[in-house]
């Protein structure tokens, strides 16, 4: 499901497309290229499918490298502050799973924390996260162009800039509702 | 001097010829006739002893179809049936059967009729596969249809080689021309066992054949074997053409085609380890026979006859060719061959080929056909062939383009994992292709050490002998339709001189390279490599690590230190590339040298001292205690 998601990141301009596990299929990250690349965008995405209420290895091995004290946070790392960040995920379970009453006892938002406190620290807007649930069945259920041409409006918008990051921030997930937070007029 | 002169006429005019026509998207074989005319008809130079020089040059058939055996190998025959036997089959078949009744209707014999037939059923080989090659036409549906029809006509002339002394006009054949250079003495062979009576005759004729095939499984790879280790290239070709005309004069000893005789021979070393090294051999004479064949053509063509005649001839010529497109055309639709690629088949293949001026030599010396009507259908066939490109052009221009337009065509499905050739099956070559192989790939592999191919075919790994080094075993092996090429070749120099000549002759295949040393990597990139690894690096940072293991580093963190080791190195072998290149080995190369290797002693000394958490070493840090924003 992330490949073809990922297929229409790349596809839109202003977006600069990363396959972690194909530029270091040894884990071998560059941290200082890496920190040169966040410092030159605004919104940072984080695209993954969410393993165990979490992100694949890699991004975790790039969260411990590239995200330096003194660079990310710290009394002279500021680096990041003002950007933005956004989990876009997909999980194996639907959306009543994520819910006080649901299997996983918890809404989706809460689940992703660490990311939400990461994004705290280093002074970075966390967005609520752009979620395809049941990504098992998407294909057969035809949701999977769906999904993909939301992801292409979001993209866009924020290219644009017309996309109400503030309201974002607020929310508990931006799937389905994407249109409350694409700003039809003049850019904000 | 006569032999020499006359061999520097032919020769001339075959090297001013043939590269213009090729050029001119003619193919070679239209060349060799042009020339042929040119030095015939047009200036007169050769005359008479054309006939003489041909019976020579027919042998270069003999080496062809030696060839067309080596290339088929049983297993990819088997894979093919369905397309040989039904579209190939089919199209032989139903095309004899049109132009022996349209004979007949012309008033020939019957015999004259069938034989005009098989003949005019064959297509240009030479012309069509090489155009399709040339404009990479040969995947597609069309092509591919197109390369099954060729070949089982190619397997086709054998039969018809053996048919046709059957059909001759009363008992003409076998006039003693008795010439031991004629390549297909089929009726006119056999004087030896003429006195025998004819059981004995059968039976001497399938002992030898029998004889072939057990010595070309049994006895010939040993031989082989041996000749090679002695590794002198000019006795292996000389055991080739030994081979080869042993067999040619075996067969007309005992009266039957010596091109049967050595396409058996092909097919049954079609198999073997010494494939492509043979065909490199061979290749080049049969190469240079057949242009002489086909010179002898062109120079025997009467152009009275076109002349005095040209409607006829050219409207012939058009029947013959819009015939053939009728049938192929109907073939293709049974064979559900959708849009263009119909179009390219029926279009492509609607010519007659080189073969029928073979057999029109053999018809005519087994008395199947008679001169005049010889005369007449060697034009005929001639411009066939010429108009063939015109024929591409069509497709090329007009054809493709609409189809394309019409339907919304899918993508094309990647059907073959791409070829790959690894040069040198040493203990470098061995890892490489075994972990391509059990990937899934094909691999051609080309060694030049019998002790190794036999080894390795003990363990079920074909390796193919030969001498990488020869452009001709290199082109055998298929490189150029392949998309990377392997060089792990032990000797340095040899290794550098493989890596030129692929990067200039096949500037499309991508070529990784073993090199022995860090200078050998920059010289193989000079070359043409695009990636050369140094054959002991990987192996010695391996122990190198485990040392560090043995001597109390945590498995992790030794780990760490030979992948900055590693980064740090190919960061020295990237910034000297320009100093090596400049002036090899001088003061300022070892400089540079001396300075990396003093960063290398910071770097990989950071945690031997107690300053556990400095930037440089670059994994998880926590934040120091100082910090009051925490």
């Amino acid at each position: 499901m992330n490949f073809p998601l990922f297929e229409t990141a790349k596809s839109v301009e202003g977006v600069t497309a990363v396959d972690l596990y194909a530029e270091y299929p040894d884990f071998d990250i560059d941290i200082d290229g890496e920190q040169a690349r966040l410092v030159s965008h605004d919104i940072i995405i984080f695209q993954h499918p969410f393993y165990w209420y979490s992100a694949p290895a890699i991004m975790k091995e790039w969260q411990d490298l590239v995200l330096e004290h003194g660079f990310a946070y710290g009394l002279h790392g500021h680096a990041l502050n003002g950007k933005t960040f956004l989990n876009v995920i997909s999980t194996g379970a639907k959306p009543n799973a994520y819910s006080k009453d649901g299997m996983n006892h918890s809404d989706i938002r809460s689940l992703l924390a660490p990311f939400e406190k990461t994004a705290d620290l280093c002074g970075m807007r966390f967005l609520a996260p752009f979620v395809m649930f049941g990504a098992g069945r998407a294909l057969e259920d035809n949701r999977l162009d769906v999904h993909r041409n939301a992801y292409d409006d979001l993209l866009k918008a924020m290219v644009a800039d017309r996309f109400d990051l503030k309201k974002a921030a607020q929310a508990a997930v931006l799937t389905d509702v994407l249109d409350d937070f694409i700003l039809k007029g003049e850019a904000v | 001097m006569e032999l020499l002169s006359d061999a520097f006429v032919y020769l001339a005019a075959a090297v001013i010829a043939v590269p213009i026509a090729n050029r001119l998207g003619l193919g070679s074989v239209l060349g060799y006739l042009i020339a042929g005319v040119v030095i015939g008809p047009v200036l007169g130079i050769v005359g008479s002893e054309t006939t003489d020089v041909q019976h020579f040059a027919e042998f270069g058939v003999v080496m062809m179809l030696f060839l067309v055996g080596l290339e088929l190998q049983p297993a990819m025959l088997w894979k093919m049936r369905q397309q040989l036997i039904g579209l190939g089959g089919l199209q032989v078949v139903g095309t004899t059967a049109v132009f022996a009744g349209a004979g007949l209707a012309f008033g020939l014999s019957w015999q004259s009729a069938v034989a005009l037939g098989m003949i005019l059923a064959l297509s240009s080989t030479a012309i069509v596969l090489q155009t399709l090659n040339e404009k990479g036409w040969l995947k597609t549906q069309g092509g591919q249809s197109s390369f099954s029809v060729l070949l089982t006509q190619d397997i086709a002339v054998i039969p018809m080689l053996a048919v046709l002394p059957l059909l001759a006009v009363g008992h003409g054949a076998g006039h003693g021309d008795g010439h031991g250079a004629d390549a297909h003495g089929g009726g006119h062979g056999g004087e030896a066992l003429a006195a025998l009576p004819g059981w004995v005759q059968a039976l001497i004729i399938l002992a030898v054949i029998a004889a072939i095939i057990v010595a070309g499984r049994h006895l010939l790879r040993p031989v082989f074997r041996f000749i090679a280790e002695a590794h002198l290239r000019e006795i292996f070709t000389a055991t080739a053409l030994l081979l080869v005309i042993g067999i040619a004069l075996l067969m007309d000893f005992v009266g039957l085609s010596p091109a049967l005789g050595t396409f058996l021979a092909g097919v049954v070393l079609s198999d073997s380890d010494y494939r492509h090294e043979l065909e490199a051999d061979i290749e080049p004479f049969k190469g240079l026979l057949l242009g002489l064949f086909f010179l002898t053509v062109g120079a025997g063509i009467d152009f009275n006859l076109l002349f005095g005649n040209p409607v006829v001839i050219i409207g012939l010529a058009l029947a013959l060719i819009g015939v053939k497109f009728a049938l192929l055309f109907g073939l293709g639709t049974i064979f559900k061959l959708q849009g263009a690629d119909r179009w390219l088949f029926a279009l492509g293949l609607a010519q007659a080929g080189e073969f029928a001026f073979v057999l029109f030599g053999f018809a005519a010396s087994s008395n199947v056909l008679d001169q005049g009507l010889l005369q007449t259908m060697t034009l005929v066939v001639a411009i066939s062939m010429l108009l063939t490109p015109a024929l591409f052009i069509l497709y090329e221009k007009v054809i493709a383009p609409r189809a394309v337009a019409r339907s919304d065509r899918e993508p094309d499905v990647i059907d073959s994992k791409g070829r790959i050739v690894v040069a040198g099956m040493g203990r470098f070559g061995q890892i490489v292709s075994r972990m391509l192989m059990t990937s899934g790939y094909d691999v051609v592999i080309l060694d030049h050490d019998p002790q190794t191919i036999e080894n390795l075919g003990r363990v079920g790994v074909r390796t193919f002998y030969g001498d990488v080094t020869r452009p001709d075993l290199l082109h055998g092996a298929g490189l150029k339709d392949a998309d990377l090429f392997v060089a792990a070749i032990d000797d340095r120099d040899k290794q550098t001189m493989v890596v030129e000549h692929v990067a200039r002759t096949y500037p499309n295949v991508k070529i990784l390279a073993r090199a022995r040393d860090r200078h050998h990597v920059y010289e193989l990139e000079t070359a043409g490599a695009h990636y050369a690894e140094r054959e002991v690096f990987e192996g010695a940072m391996t122990l190198g690590r485990r040392a560090l293991v043995e001597l109390g580093s945590h498995p992790f963190r030794a780990r760490t230190k030979a992948r900055d080791f590693r980064n740090h190195d190919r960061a020295m072998l990237d910034d000297l590339r320009e100093n090596y290149n400049d002036g090899g080995v001088d003061k300022s190369y070892i400089d540079a040298m001396r300075a990396h290797a003093e960063t290398f002693y910071e770097i990989m000394r950071v945690d031997r001292g107690e300053e556990k958490h400095e930037r440089t070493e670059r994994g998880w840090n926590p934040p120091p205690k100082g910090d009051a924003t925490l």
